[in-house]
């Protein structure tokens, strides 16, 4: 199927883009990658009239080192935040989770700050993003403002980004040298996950933070296992035990992949394989 | 309409399009290039990948107006026909078998270039994985699998 007819806007800068949002209102639609959208589009599931192509807009892509974070442009594709050495160095679970997203064709359209905006229960950016303590910087026409990775994921498909807001760059705090690790369950090859973890630990084990993805409507923390894990030694004893208070405060959905109870089991288990992959256990 | 300026296979093309015309369609119903195929309604397949300045796309999931300013190569242009030659990938796809009905060839043949592009000897398992996102109803992709591996040897052997 195609779209439903739109008219069709190609701005070269955050500015420009702003002002058409404002001008259209409820009646425009973003478009970044497209890797989302477009299928929407095509089964008319929404029919905006007019697409906003970010595509245009050079300053939205890239990545840099900015101190103690590094910046990922919203328009950086997630085939080029994978291969990335500064990710790779800084925060490798974000590499680790890049890598993983559908297949090599979908990631060299699909973007970082398109997959985020999106919110996707089952999307693989969220749980890295928010495990890191990414902040996530959105524009608007009064200005930018700074939204932590907790207030950031509101709801299924629905994030702190306003309807005339873009999400511009996200900053993710260095976690260098930490090990990482994105173990990630699903039916078929390049699929969504059924359920995934997105584990990274300090030494072997300081400090732990693991973000769970399609474990409710929105990407959690396993704060009990995180806690578990504090200072505990890497051994696969301890970590498996620890990782059993990994479903602790989850909402997963049952659907045709897996009933909540089944979800909550592969929780743990994954939960479990990322800690000690990520300690190089 | 939008006016859209864009190199296809080596020519320059330049076309009114409506906004919502992917560029699958525009490739097939304006320019007749018809080896790249439509195989699903979802963007799983994989059957209309090209190459969108110089890496691979589904091109069903994406707008012919995404395409302005930029290079297109599809199936019908990655050998030098005037030669009558195949691509090292193509000639390697027949050698191996690696196709039965060939709906899923031009996609699986446009994919494989672009994985080896990135990784000239890949391993068995880093070609399952480059090509997770084509789609084969036939051979149960071991042949495909064969020829991709085919044509690394191959084109190593020609570099
Ligand atoms: C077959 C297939 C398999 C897939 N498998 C996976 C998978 O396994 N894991 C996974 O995580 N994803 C998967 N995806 C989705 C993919 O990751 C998309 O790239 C991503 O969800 C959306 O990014 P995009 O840049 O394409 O955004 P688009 O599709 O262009 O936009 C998505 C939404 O976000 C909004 N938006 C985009 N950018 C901004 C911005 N800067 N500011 C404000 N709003 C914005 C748009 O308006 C739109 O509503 C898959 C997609 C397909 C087609
Ligand atoms: S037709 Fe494009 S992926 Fe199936
Ligand atoms: S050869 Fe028939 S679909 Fe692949």
């Amino acid at each position: 199927m195609i779209p439903v007819k739109f008219d069709y806007l190609a701005p070269t800068s955050v500015e420009e883009a702003l002002s058409a949002l404002g001008e259209h209102g409820d009646e425009a639609k973003i478009l970044a990658g497209g890797q989302s959208l477009l299928p929407v589009l095509r089964m008319r599931l929404n029919a905006p009239e007019v697409v906003i192509d970010l595509g245009g807009i050079s300053s939205l892509r890239g990545i840099r080192d900015d101190g103690d974070a590094i910046v990922i442009g919203a328009m950086t594709t997630h085939h080029d935040v994978r291969d990335h050495e500064l990710v790779k160095e800084h925060v490798l679970l974000i590499s680790k989770a890049a890598a993983e997203v559908a297949d090599s064709q979908i990631r060299h359209r699909g973007t970082f700050g398109g997959a985020l905006a999106h919110a996707d229960p089952a999307g693989d950016l969220g749980a890295p993003a928010l495990a890191l303590g990414a902040q996530f910087v959105i524009a608007g026409a009064g200005g930018t403002r700074t939204v932590e990775a907790d207030d950031f994921f509101v709801d299924l498909f629905e994030t702190a980004i306003g309807d005339d807001e873009i999400l511009t760059e996200v900053r993710i705090p260095k976690h260098t040298g930490w090990g990482a690790h994105y173990e990630k369950f699903v039916r078929v090859a390049h699929q969504w996950p059924i359920v995934a973890v997105a584990a990274t630990v300090k030494g072997s084990i300081d400090e732990a933070k693991i973000g769970l993805t399609n474990m409710g409507s929105t990407p959690l923390r396993a704060r009990a296992t995180e806690a578990a894990l504090a200072g505990a030694s890497a051994t696969e004893d301890g970590v498996r035990a620890a990782a059993e208070q990994a479903a602790e405060g989850t909402n997963p959905p049952s659907d045709l992949n897996g009933a909540a109870d089944y979800r909550q089991h592969l929780a743990r288990v994954l939960t479990g394989r990322a800690v000690l992959k990520a300690a190089g256990v | 309409m939008t006016k859209i300026e864009l190199t296809v296979d080596g020519a320059a093309v330049s076309d009114d399009v409506e906004p919502r015309m992917l560029l699958v369609q525009y490739l097939r119903e304006k320019l007749g290039k018809t080896g790249t195929v439509i195989g699903c309604d979802t963007s799983n397949c994989g059957a209309c990948t090209v190459h969108l300045d110089g890496t691979s796309v589904k091109s069903c999931n994406v707008l012919a107006v995404q395409a302005s300013g930029r290079t297109v190569t599809t199936i019908e242009g990655l050998a030098d026909t005037a030669e009558g030659d195949l691509h090292p990938v193509q000639e390697a796809f027949r050698e191996c078998h690696g196709l039965q009905c060939g709906f899923c060839t031009p996609g699986m043949v446009m994919q494989a270039v672009d994985l080896l592009g990135e990784n000239p000897n890949p391993t068995e398992e880093e070609v399952r994985l480059g090509m997770e996102g084509n789609l084969c109803r036939c051979t149960g992709y071991h042949n495909i699998v064969k020829s991709v591996l085919h044509a690394a040897e191959t084109q190593g052997a020609k570099a």
